[in-house]
């Protein structure tokens, strides 16, 4: 239990018949409801963890359609109304060529959620069952998705700003559309479906081979 | 409830470790998977508190400076950061202007207050003030969703985007939110789990 790493056996706090704090990483013994150090609830694995990501997720795919089918932004310029959509508004960038700026909202907007929802859903499914993958890169994995999924909202933002700003009568004038809203909400459940994801089971299955 | 401040488990694989003296205040990571499980900052308490009450000042500046102005010929049209919140507020799309609300505005100011809220009696030499726990345990808990670097960067796409259109001029509230957003970030560097929720169990409630 040397953090030198003079003896090599790890043990875990399941392993020792005790429960870790996932917020303040106190251990204690199983039959405390809530952290004795910083009140939180106390799981030695959260409950029904796998069925919470997926039911995040699938609201989050849901919503990501209409996110791309409903216009993000409609414009309104010298009396001609566009609407744009997500992909719609990366191809007019590129076509002005604004290559970084497009490369920023596609990477947001596109390749980060379509990314978390096929990591995520690999890792619901792996984890129910036993397999043989490499642990440490399931964990670099989620804890990537965790970390850059919320850099999403970027394009959310961007619209809230261009609305703001562009309010110039009949010259050129910005309005959200219901696109913004839908992409919002995705992102928020994705989050939470990441968020859902006990890590430790990773490990769990590390060390037996099959899943308790 | 008796129980061991120096025993700890690795939140993400559940590995326990014994901390030693000299580790408390040192990093380190947990030898399975790599978590930080201290990041081993000296006086993280008064620069956690500090930069948090700098981020509250600079967050009250934000809120009731300009932002952004932007001249279109004979056009002039000036955002303040309530006016990009309140440019959804209107039917339908009302509750985005609420969550915008809350991830730039509302979450980094709970934050802050929560952070000061929980540490500063440490500092001042008074008992924990009711609550404390819960509310440095939300104070880590709503980090993810405190997004004001995400809309800074939303904010340069934006101007890049009006570039062709308009020319547009900064705020004093635009290097206010820079200032905060660096702020925040440097503050996330103290925020060390261990230290912090040692601390505040051996100060007395």
């Amino acid at each position: 239990m040397d953090i030198s790493g003079h003896q090599q056996k790890l043990t875990t706090a399941r392993d020792a018949g005790m429960v870790a704090c996932t917020s303040c990483g106190l251990v204690a013994s199983p039959d405390v409801e809530s952290c004795p150090r910083c009140h939180a609830r106390m799981q030695s694995r959260k409950d029904g963890s796998i069925q919470r990501v997926l039911a995040w997720l699938l609201a989050g795919l849901i919503l990501y359609v209409p996110a791309n089918i409903y216009p993000m932004l409609r414009t309104t310029q010298m009396f001609k109304e566009q609407d744009s959509t997500i992909v719609g508004g990366v191809i007019t960038l590129i076509h002005h060529h604004a290559y970084a700026i497009g490369a920023i909202i596609f990477i947001a907007s596109v390749l980060i959620p379509v990314g978390k929802f096929i990591v995520i859903a690999y890792l619901a499914v792996l984890l129910s069952r036993p397999h043989t993958k490499d642990p440490h890169r399931l964990h670099f994995i989620h804890a990537a998705v965790e970390f850059i999924g919320r850099w999403s909202m970027i394009d959310v933002f961007v619209v809230a700003i261009l609305v703001a700003l562009v309010q110039f009568d009949v010259l050129a004038s910005i309005k959200p559309g219901l696109a913004a809203a839908c992409f919002a909400l995705s992102v928020v459940f994705t989050m939470l479906s990441a968020q859902a994801f006990d890590p430790r089971l990773i490990w769990d299955i590390a060390d037996e081979g099959t899943p308790k | 409830m008796i129980y061991d401040p120096t025993c700890i488990a690795c939140p993400h694989c559940d590995v326990v470790y014994r901390l030693s003296a000299t580790q408390m205040v040192t990093r380190t990571r947990c030898l399975r998977c790599g978590y930080q499980l201290t990041l081993g900052k000296s006086e993280a308490i008064a620069r956690v508190v500090g930069l948090a009450l700098t981020s509250t000042i600079l967050m009250g500046i934000v809120l009731f400076a300009p932002f952004l102005h932007l001249n279109a010929g004979p056009f002039v049209s000036s955002a303040s950061v309530a006016d990009v919140v309140l440019g959804f507020a209107t039917g339908i799309m009302m509750p985005l202007a609420f969550a915008v609300l809350i991830f730039i505005i509302v979450v980094p100011v709970s934050r802050s207050l929560l952070l000061i809220y929980a540490l500063a009696p440490l500092l001042t030499g008074h008992a924990n003030a009711s609550g404390a726990q819960s509310a440095l345990r939300w104070a880590f808990v709503l980090k993810p969703w405190a997004m004001a670097e995400i809309f800074m960067v939303g904010v340069a796409v934006a101007l890049v985007k009006i570039g062709g259109m308009a020319t547009v001029h900064t705020g004093t509230a635009f290097w206010a939110f820079v200032l905060l957003v660096v702020v925040n970030t440097f503050q996330d560097t103290f925020m060390c789990r261990n230290t912090l929720w040692t601390s505040l169990a051996t100060n007395r409630s």
